[in-house]
């Protein structure tokens, strides 16, 4: 009786509200914040409470939100864009110059939605780093390691399938190199190829394939993922910041989530969002002329996440270039957490002292060697022509290949006997590649001119 | 009592069995509608059929033809041999022109060249460029762009003479 009686003393606004809203917007005391968290959609894949020294901002730079504010940014503009384009080869370049020209605000949408899938790409990168050189991917979060390096892997194809949308010059040839990477894996190449692109090259098919799979498939694909990834960080707890030689830390200072870490991602996001808009309204994304099959602009280039995939293929046979070089890659890096540790540095900065060094120095090589061999391969090592005799998946491939991996072996075997820590050696091994791959990646955007020849750019 | 228990818990087992495949197979059938659903559908029409170009005798010893619509290039050689050259670069797909002053195919992408036979004057290219079947009929030229020819380097039997 006397509930009916408190149900009926709430006016009826009261009563619509708190059936949407039922906790306080902003709860005051510390019972109420907690149940805030747990009973709210959205916040509930935070824990309640969280170490006060795992929101040290220069701990996560604030990368894994900031990727969460980008894939927001994406999907509003991307529905927006929606509207518009037409995905097919006669009227999708069209739409590019209505949304230049006709559509409002169309430059500033297009441009958003440009800028913040390749920012994805590069946030991506640098939240994997931190987690790698914080040793965040350490048991128990292995699996939300693989969860990551897969979402990087559909960041990269969500970006790939999207580069072919504006069906202009840069678009149609940079799929017709990237698509013909995959030709090159043996048995399964040619009928994924061919299912890909719907026919034997990029056409009309490829379009609304890569349509489906841009606008559907690939971002609920990432959002599934995201959400267990999330709900992950959560249930594992969220590996907090230590010194050199610091013991592991008792959760001891844990603060409410509300407000304390809901303040701090508002702000930032906040803050981002303002200067991707910032960037937005003043750089344009670039679109050539419409896509012209017969002829391929000189030099074509794929999109800049590939570039150091190109950069291998002018070195390898495309079977190594493309397909061994960079799986053993990713094999590498999807059973990095499974290899085994000798010492607990969860939290620790690049592991200890010589941890340190290490990373410096193998920053530094990776970037060295890596232009040497460059220089060397284009002005001087001649493998097929030395080997005439082999075919030049053996000149070209197997020898070049098993003499950079025989080197990376006696390598940390070297380390090894300088007696590091395995976990260091990994981190020596991952920082040398990591590093040699971005200079690749350099070195095909800004030193490769006409007919792929090395060029200095400001020449 | 131990034979009914056995009976009904391998009854039980067998039906967990069945179960499980016919959840496989519903898998199954889904991914294969899915599939087929997703191949691509026949090319009909201009690239993939045949080209008649006409008579020999308009093809001079040493020229090269590009044909648009078949991209490819009809070569007819200073002996006056005949290939039909698929211009997709066999290293990553790009559409391969012809340099007059050079009298090679070289790819704009990852600089590959080729000579007139279609043979590799400079890597990354793996193999030859592909031909399409070329025959003569009653001094026509035929070429079957539905026909591609894999190669890794330029035989006799390539080159179709008169």
């Amino acid at each position: 009786m006397s509930e009916t009686q408190g149900e009926s003393s709430k006016s009826l606004v009261e009563q619509v509200k708190t059936s949407i809203q039922r906790m306080p917007l902003f709860p005051a005391g510390e019972r109420d914040r907690l149940r805030a968290t747990v009973s709210n959609l959205i916040l509930h894949i935070h824990p309640p409470k969280v170490e006060q020294r795992a929101l040290r901002f220069s701990y996560t730079f604030g990368l894994g939100g900031l990727l969460i504010v980008l894939a927001t940014v994406l999907a509003i503009t991307g529905v927006l864009l929606l509207f518009i384009y037409t995905p097919s080869p006669e009227a999708a370049y069209d739409s590019m110059i209505a949304l230049q020209t006709e559509i409002r605000f169309g430059n500033l949408i297009r441009n958003l939605h440009h800028w913040s899938g390749n920012a994805m790409v590069v946030v991506g990168v640098l939240h994997l780093l931190r987690v790698f050189f914080t040793s965040a991917y350490a048991p128990p979060r292995e699996f939300n390691w693989i969860m990551g390096v897969s979402m990087m892997l559909l960041i990269i194809a969500a970006n790939f399938t999207g580069y072919l949308l504006p069906w202009d010059q840069l678009a149609y040839w940079a799929i017709t190199v990237g698509t013909s990477l995959l030709n090159y894996i043996p048995l399964i190449g040619e009928p994924v190829t061919r299912l890909l692109l719907g026919g034997p090259e990029v056409g009309a098919a490829t379009l609304t394939n890569f349509y489906g799979l841009h606008i559907a498939v690939i971002p609920l694909t990432i959002f599934g993922i995201a959400s267990f990834h999330i709900w992950r960080v959560r249930k594992d707890t969220f590996s907090v910041p230590r010194n050199l030689n610091e013991d592991p830390v008792s959760r001891k200072d844990r603060v409410t989530t509300i407000p304390h870490l809901v303040n701090i991602e508002f702000v930032f996001a906040l803050v981002m969002l303002a200067l991707l808009i910032g960037w937005a309204v003043f750089v344009n994304a670039p679109l050539e002329e419409a896509a012209n099959p017969a002829h391929s602009p000189n030099p074509a280039k794929a999109a800049w996440y590939f570039m150091g995939f190109q950069e291998l293929l002018l070195h390898f046979h495309p079977v190594f270039g493309a397909i061994f070089i960079p799986g053993l890659g990713l094999a590498g890096l999807f059973a990095l957490p499974y290899l085994e540790r000798d010492q607990d540095v969860v939290g620790i900065w690049f592991q200890s002292t010589a941890g340190r060094l290490l990373t410096i120095f193998n920053a530094l090589a990776g970037i060295g060697v890596t232009i040497l061999l460059v220089l060397l391969d284009e002005y001087w090592l001649d493998l097929p022509g030395w080997l005439p005799f082999l075919p030049s998946s053996i000149s070209n491939g197997w020898v070049p290949t098993a003499a950079i991996l025989l080197a990376l072996i006696l390598y940390a075997d070297f380390l090894k006997t300088l007696k590091f820590k395995k976990t260091e050696i990994y981190q020596a091994i991952f920082t040398y590649l990591f590093f040699a791959f971005v200079t690749l990646t350099v070195i095909g955007i800004f030193f490769r001119g006409e007919g792929m020849a090395l060029v200095l750019p400001w020449n | 009592m131990t034979q009914e228990q056995e009976k009904t818990l391998n009854r039980r087992d067998a039906l967990k069995v069945l179960w499980t495949a016919a959840g496989a197979l519903a898998v199954g059938e889904l991914a294969f509608v899915g599939y087929k659903f997703l191949s691509p559908r026949k090319t009909d029409g201009e690239f993939g059929g045949i080209f008649n170009l006409g008579q020999i005798t308009d093809y001079p010893n040493g020229s090269v033809t590009p044909i648009e619509a078949g991209r490819f290039y009809l070569v007819r050689l200073e002996d006056g041999g005949l290939l039909a050259l698929y211009r997709k670069c066999t290293h990553l797909g790009c559409a391969v022109p012809y340099e007059p002053t050079l009298g090679q195919f070289v790819c704009p992408c990852h600089g590959s060249a080729f000579d007139l036979d279609g043979d590799v004057q400079n890597a990354p290219a793996p193999r030859a460029l592909d031909l399409f079947e070329l025959t003569i009929q009653d001094g026509n030229i035929l070429v079957n762009t539905g026909k591609v020819i894999e190669r890794q380097q330029t035989s006799p039997a390539n080159i179709v003479n008169i």
